[in-house]
């Protein structure tokens, strides 16, 4: 018996129950549909939350003051003035593993420009900043070192800033807006980058001198937070140490002694984020895997149905020549060709669906081959597995009594 | 004349529930080639053993049976599954074919089990087999399409397709009605005449009297075996029956 004539037994078989055929693939087709669309989903959204971070800066690491406590009370991060300018200065000059470092202040306020204005957040950073957090300057130039150490009344802009304050199309750089009582000269525009994966409006803002804003806004010494960049992404863990050992020694703190600061990495964050959308993965994936196994059993039934079904067919192939092995074969292949081929439809499906749900629900989405492989993989699995004790039971019929079978 | 089935004391017991049923209990004969030869006998009288054995289908208990000189006896499953499908044609009473399935593809199944035939010579002599039964204008007719007898026609063009030493047929004309009966024994005195060796077992008396040699089987022994001198025509049956308006 070779196996070409096996499949045409196993096609022809096939063929003349086209509909029961279809209505058993429906249940690896919708297992397989639904495993590679979930993972396609749990899988966007894994990398596009990893893309945003990467936006942000990977291998940032933001200083803030806290973790303080007085008579028992925890503060407020914000009411801390434990971080200086000399903690950034030392950061700068003797962490190895840190590239770039700005100290942060921040004030809100209202921009006026003319007679619009405009609820925004002025950052007051030095020029490091834009490396650190990936900004570039679309249009004009950033602000300079001398700037900083004049307390300059300049600012960049972020483009919706732009778009709220300049509705008649102005060209921004050079002009003058307001923040309060503070005039500020546009010097530059960003260049925008969108919303970012915790829905923040990334273009929502003004950059101007950290001193200008310390001195003539907010009236304070101290730093309200340090935004460093370690040299790569993998050295976060070591910059932040010396960062901290910075720290701890300039607040002179003692061993045993809580920081007076925390430290968080973007990494972090997205480690965290990561796990999270791990989480959800294996969890749809879980519950597609399930949808798979009730296809599965779905192919056993009609399989084990068929046999049934189909004893006096099998006594005649028996009969008329038809070994053992023969039958085992062709109920065996039936079962494969069944599953494989609702694999290849559900494989087909999925990646539908997950388009799908891409364009009109606007979930980030992201078809990896291993899910595709992993499904067909399952299902050819499926065929065999779940085919063989029918295809079995059928072998093993005596002839005699199947011919005679009702 | 050679010899295509010799049986020689063949036993068949089978055990039910503790006691011993002797079925077959030593059945002695000799076919040879070109015969047409009837099996009669009442239900119960061994004629269903005698014929599976004679398909191969089950082994005797004992005794030797040499079906175109080779034993059967001895044979393991697999081995006797090949004999069938090279030497034994079957023709049942409710014709067996696949469901929806074309003439052509029914009578390629037993070919399709044999490795040795290449797919375009299976199909030129699946339609050779259906032109000899006349069946050459219904070869992509699906077997839900047609009559009782072309159905037979077709089962008996499966069993010639694999030119078999022996054509067994199980009350082949069991589920036709007269005229279609002897349309299809007709059928089988013309394979008679090209030198077709068949067995045919029936419970039919009539039927006897159209072949060439009658066997009688009563509780599992062999009470006559007789030739038959004046074989009735099968033919001439036919025109002599009253014509049914259709």
């Amino acid at each position: 018996m070779n196996v070409t004539n096996l499949f045409k037994i196993a096609l022809r078989a096939l063929a003349n129950n086209k509909l029961r055929g279809f209505l058993t693939m429906l249940g690896i087709i919708i297992g397989v549909a639904s495993v590679i669309t979930m993972l396609a989903i749990g899988q966007g959204s894994k990398r596009s939350i990893q893309a945003q971070i990467s936006e942000m800066g990977s291998n940032m690491i933001m200083v803030h003051p806290g973790a303080d406590r007085r008579g028992g009370v925890r503060l407020d991060a914000a009411d801390m003035e434990t971080l200086k300018l000399q903690d950034y200065n030392d950061i700068v000059s003797e962490c190895s593993y840190v590239s770039l470092a700005t100290p942060t202040v921040n004030s809100s306020g209202q921009l006026i420009f003319g007679a619009n204005n405009t609820p925004s957040t002025v950052y007051g950073v030095s020029p490091e900043y834009l490396d650190i957090r990936r900004y570039e300057v679309e249009d004009g130039d950033f602000f300079t070192e001398q700037d900083v150490l004049t307390s300059a009344k300049v600012c960049v802009v972020g483009k919706t800033v732009v778009d709220n304050l300049f509705t008649n199309g102005e060209n921004p750089v050079g002009q003058v807006i307001r923040f309060g009582k503070i005039p500020l000269r546009v010097v530059g525009v960003l260049r925008s980058k969108g919303y970012n994966s915790m829905g923040m409006d990334q273009d929502d803002l003004i950059l101007a001198p950290y001193t200008t804003v310390q001195k003539r806004m907010l009236a304070i010494t101290h730093l309200q937070g340090i935004t460093c960049a370690a040299v790569d992404e993998r050295f976060t863990d070591q910059a932040m140490e010396e960062i901290a050992e910075v720290l701890r020694r300039n607040h002179k703190l003692q061993r045993g002694d809580d920081d007076d600061f925390t430290i968080r990495s973007t990494q972090e964050l997205s480690e965290m984020l990561t796990s999270t959308t791990d989480l959800m993965t294996v969890l749809l994936a879980a519950v597609a895997g399930i949808s798979l196994l009730v296809g599965g059993i779905g192919i056993m039934n009609i399989m084990y149905v068929s046999v049934t079904e189909r004893t006096r067919e099998i006594g005649l192939r028996m009969s008329i020549g038809a070994k053992g092995r023969d039958i085992l074969a062709q109920f065996l292949i039936e079962a494969i060709l069944i599953s494989v081929t609702g694999g290849i439809i559900g494989v087909l499906v999925g990646v539908c669906a997950s388009l799908i749900v891409n364009a009109a629900a606007h979930f980030p989405i992201y078809i990896q081959p291993w899910s595709v492989l992993l499904s067909f993989a399952v299902c050819t699995v499926a065929g065999v597995f779940f085919g063989w004790y029918p295809a079995r039971k059928a072998s093993q019929l005596d002839p005699i009594e199947a011919l005679r079978y009702e | 004349m050679k010899e295509i089935i010799r049986l020689e004391n063949i036993r068949r017991d089978f055990h039910v529930g503790g006691e011993t049923v002797h079925a077959l209990r030593g059945v002695s004969f000799t076919i040879y080639e070109g015969e047409f030869v009837t099996i009669m006998g009442t239900s119960g009288s061994g004629k269903s053993t005698l014929l599976n054995t004679l398909g191969c289908l089950d082994t005797p208990t004992s005794g030797e049976y040499y079906l175109d000189g080779v034993s059967v006896r001895t044979m393991g499953k697999n081995d006797r599954a090949t004999l069938r499908n090279r030497k034994i044609g079957f023709v049942f009473q409710n014709y067996n074919l696949l469901a929806k399935t074309t003439a052509v593809e029914n009578v390629e199944l037993p070919l399709l089990y044999n490795p040795n035939v290449t797919a375009a010579e299976r199909r030129e002599r699946a339609i050779r087999a259906l032109t000899s039964v006349g069946l050459a204008d219904r070869l992509e007719h699906r077997s839900n399409q047609m009559s009782g007898g072309q159905m037979q026609r077709v089962a008996i063009a499966r069993a010639l397709v694999n030119d078999p030493a022996v054509i067994l047929a199980d009350e082949a004309t069991g589920n036709l009605d007269t005229r279609t009966s002897f349309e299809i024994l007709v059928l089988f005195q013309e394979l008679h005449a090209r030198g077709r060796t068949i067995i045919f077992v029936t419970h039919n008396p009539d039927i006897a009297r159209y072949s060439s040699r009658n066997i009688q089987l009563r509780d599992g022994h062999v009470i006559a075996d007789t030739q038959n001198d004046e074989v009735l025509s099968a033919v001439d049956a036919l025109a002599q029956l009253p014509v049914t308006d259709e």
